[in-house]
């Protein structure tokens, strides 16, 4: 059976690990790229970066923030069980560079996200200093694994319960100014990223973003995922997910992916009232 | 030759007489109520009756030389079929079309008939012609009651193997060929549901799902073999795919890439295109919703932009799902590119039409939601390449109307994604590039269909991929002659 759940770990409150055998898309991806899934076969298409892979078990790994309707099917799933659905390795890889000084952002689940892509940039010989975010000390994640992949780790949490007290962003503004790095990766929440955004823009470095807009097919075929990047419309599955931060609309991003916000909500009580009703 | 009826010796009742009547008036496909279809999935073209049949078939003269099957482009023996169904011997005319093709549930519904076979019926010259669709659906659905088919057993394949990228009408037509010439066939299908055009922007209401899960599944029957949720270029390469023994393989990957409109606020909360909008509907089934979780946002007013099957698609489900649809066109309604029965189905259910008016800009509120459409009007100026004329502005005449959703449906270019991981792949404006063997730049590649013609039909795509079929056959039975003659 293919798309076999291998293994399951509970990383933080909410966010789970999955590593899933997927021969092929194993043999194929790179860091930024990412899937589809559908846990069930009723389930939304979502997508969910790869986080890493192994190519002994013919695996890949995603890490799952349990958030609505469908990420907690998928989580809900155990170690045996398949997914109904997984197909990729979908988007373009992440913009790497050599020899040069590079800071790597993340928060909340954007910190396994950044994983594949910090440890690429080290191995393409740069000096990766990653800064990652989240609420609190008991939500920091793969704090081991950031730790073996990149030349300085720091974090931040929201109550100073581990490290910097605030978020990523400040952070940063602690401890870089122009000229500190050379290039950047960012992935987080959407006002993460454009706070990043705005902190770096005169200080002559680049940003990177992957973004996260609403997707159905991943395959340039519905155009939902579309986003404006330097007054250009881009699909961000195809073209995406990582485009230049600087040239981003965060604003048009944010209100896109709040389209469905009530419908969500609709999804979640009409499915609590479905569990009454078996009850 | 003797009729399938001697074969199971079941029908008890002698066959009706023929007679030729093609005075008779050509039968009306009977339909779901307007008022119930406005708010219903169900299929509104319902089907002859047993009497139609026997009506309709008898108004076919069984021409010396019909020139039906000639303008259809799987070549049907539409003659012979018809003869069947005029004899009320209706599995004997499924069998007949099974000869060409095992989709005549498909495309009794969907092809576009008054193109190609009707066109071409000699009845038509004085009368209407005959409703050779119409009636190829009838035969179709009597042998899907019977279940005849999915209790038959077929050896399995045991030659060369073939992979199929995608798994729209080009693919599967070029799949039952192959497949019958004992090819391993795989189909690729980079979504998890089979039958391209036909799953995922093709409505239930016109292409009942069951119809097309049950032709596919008889491939299935036969030995082909479908991989889902596979991209080719991205889970595999076009090479690695050769490395893993395919002989050949067909780029059936149609034409899937939504142009936009490319007007002011484009990209505001309730603008969708086409494809976006159909395949929340028809793949994810959001007219379930919330049953079904995945949404869509239809509000009060949908203005459909466009004038091709996919803006009555569109509108006919806005127009289902609540909403007071229009289709905005900016030519007229005799340049409607749609199959005219469903501009008619359309008009019934009470869709609006504006007729030569195109989108100028769209205008929202605080929260990024769409809420006025800007038009202009238009006026039909001299005859463009397409023969057709093409519409102009006329200046000044900007008009606003409120909408709270707008679906771009204004057509689709080949879908880049094989292309792009395959650059030696020779493709012009996007569509890939075949000579007459429908073979690509690259050996033993073959293309067909919407990615070598841009948007077309569904029986165009059969044509190409029955075509690459053969080539393929052709191709490998030469390899392997040759490699008998080195040995
Ligand atoms: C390229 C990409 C990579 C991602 N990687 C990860 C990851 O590694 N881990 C992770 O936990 N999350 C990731 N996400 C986000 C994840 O896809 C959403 O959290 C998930 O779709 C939410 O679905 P839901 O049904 O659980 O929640 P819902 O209640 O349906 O939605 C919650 C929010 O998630 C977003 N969302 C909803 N549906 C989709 C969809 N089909 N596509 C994208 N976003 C959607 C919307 O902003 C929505 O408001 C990624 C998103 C993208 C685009
Ligand atoms: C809404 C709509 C309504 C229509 N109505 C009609 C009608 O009534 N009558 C008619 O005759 N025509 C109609 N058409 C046109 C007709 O559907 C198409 O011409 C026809 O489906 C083209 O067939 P195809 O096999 O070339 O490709 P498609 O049907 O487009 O199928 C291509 C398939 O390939 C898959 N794919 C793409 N890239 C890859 C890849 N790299 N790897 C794996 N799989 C891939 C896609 O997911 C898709 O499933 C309609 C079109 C639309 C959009
Ligand atoms: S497949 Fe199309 S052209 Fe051929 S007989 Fe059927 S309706 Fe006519
Ligand atoms: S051309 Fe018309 S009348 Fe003649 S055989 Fe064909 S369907 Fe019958
Ligand atoms: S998700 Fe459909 S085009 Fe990107």
């Amino acid at each position: 059976m293919s798309n076999l759940i291998l293994a399951k770990r509970q990383l933080a409150p909410e966010v789970t690990l999955l590593e899933v055998e997927a021969p092929r898309i194993q043999r194929r991806w790179k860091p930024g790229m990412f899937i589809i899934i559908r846990p069930n076969s009723n389930s939304e298409r979502i997508p969910l970066t790869i986080v890493d892979s192994s190519a002994a078990r013919q695996s890949i790994t995603m890490v799952i923030q349990a958030i609505g309707k469908t990420t907690k099917e998928a989580v809900a799933l155990e170690p045996g069980e398949s997914l109904c659905d997984l197909v990729g390795p979908l988007g373009e890889a992440a913009t790497m560079t050599t020899g040069q000084k590079v800071v790597c952002m993340a928060g909340g689940v954007g910190v396994a996200e950044l994983l594949p892509v910090a440890k690429a940039f080290r191995e393409a010989g740069n000096h990766v200093t990653a800064l990652c975010g989240a609420r609190s000390d008991n939500y920091r994640i793969l704090n081991d694994e950031l730790i073996a992949a990149v030349d300085e780790l720091k974090w931040a949490t929201d109550d100073g319960s581990f490290g910097f007290k605030g978020n990523v962003v400040q952070m940063l503004l602690s401890l870089a100014g122009p000229g500190t790095f050379a290039e950047g990766h960012v992935i987080g929440p959407i006002p993460m990223m454009k706070a990043a955004a705005e902190a770096t823009r005169d200080w002559g470095m680049k940003l990177h973003a992957s973004l996260n807009p609403v997707m159905i097919d991943g395959t340039g075929m519905c155009g939902g995922c579309r986003v404006t990047v330097g007054q250009q419309v881009k699909f961000a599955c195809v073209d995406g997910p990582e485009f230049d931060a600087h040239l981003v609309d965060f604003d048009e991003l944010t209100r896109r992916n709040r389209a469905y916000r009530e419908m969500e909500q609709q999804v979640q009580a009409h499915q609590c009232r479905i569990g009454l009703d078996v009850l | 030759m003797a009729s399938g009826l001697l074969d199971n010796g079941a029908m008890a009742t002698p066959p009706l007489k023929y007679k030729p009547n093609p005075k008779a008036p050509r039968q009306v496909l009977p339909v779901l109520n307007a008022q119930v279809r406005a708010s219903s999935a169900e299929e509104v073209a319902q089907g002859f009756t047993a009497e139609q049949v026997s009506v309709e078939a008898q108004r076919c003269l069984q021409c010396a030389k019909p020139t039906c099957v000639d303008a259809c482009p799987l070549h049907l023996d539409i003659k012979r079929f018809i003869q069947r169904l005029a004899e009320g011997e209706y599995q004997p005319a499924h069998d007949v079309i099974s000869e060409q093709s095992p989709f005549p549930g498909v495309c009794g519904r969907v092809c576009q008939h008054e193109l190609f076979c009707e066109d071409a019926c000699i009845v038509g010259k004085k009368w209407d012609p005959v409703a050779i669709g119409s009636l190829e659906r009838f035969a179709a659905d009597h042998a899907r009651l019977r279940m005849q088919e999915l209790a038959t057993s077929y050896p399995k394949p045991t030659g060369p193997k073939v992979a199929l990228v995608g798994s729209g009408p080009a693919s599967l037509i070029a799949a039952y060929d192959l497949v019958r010439w004992n090819y391993r066939v795989t189909i690729f299908e980079a979504l998890h549901k089979l039958g391209g055009v036909l799953a995922y922007g093709i409505p239930n209401f016109r292409l009942p799902r069951e119809i097309l899960h049950e032709e596919i599944s008889r491939l299935q029957n036969m030995g082909v073999e479908f991989e889902v949720d596979f991209i080719v270029g991205k889970t595999a390469s076009l090479e690695e795919l050769f490395e893993e023994g395919y002989a050949a393989i067909f780029v059936g990957t149609g034409a899937g890439l939504p142009y936009l409109m490319g007007i002011p606020g484009e990209n505001l909360v309730g603008v969708y295109t086409a494809n976006e909008f159909l395949t929340r509907i028809n793949l994810m089934e959001s007219f379930k919703f919330p049953d079904m979780p995945t949404p869509v946002r239809v509000g009060a007013h949908t203005v459909i932009v466009g004038g091709g099957n996919s803006a009555m698609d569109a509108a006919r489900w806005a127009k289902r799902m609540g909403s007071q649809t229009t289709v905005l066109y900016r030519r007229g309604r005799a340049e409607l590119k749609a199959r005219l029965e469903e501009i008619e189905h359309a008009e019934e259910e009470g869709i609006h039409f504006e007729f030569l008016a195109a989108p100028v800009a769209l205008f929202g509120d605080e929260a990024g939601t769409v809420k006025e459409l800007e038009c202009i009007r238009m006026e039909l100026g001299e005859p463009d390449e397409s023969g057709r004329r093409s519409p102009v502005p006329v200046k000044g005449s900007e008009y606003r109307i409120p909408v709270d959703t707008v679906v771009a449906a204004i057509g689709q270019a080949p879908n880049p994604t094989l292309q792009k991981a395959t650059p030696q792949l020779i493709t012009k404006r996007g569509k890939v590039v075949i000579d007459d063997h429908g073979e690509t730049s690259m050996a033993r590649v073959y293309a067909g269909g919407d990615v070598v013609r841009g948007g077309s039909t569904v029986i165009l795509a059969m044509k190409d991929g029955r075509a690459a079929a053969q080539s393929i056959h052709a191709a490998i039975s030469a390899d392997l002659a040759a490699a008998e003659v080195k040995q």
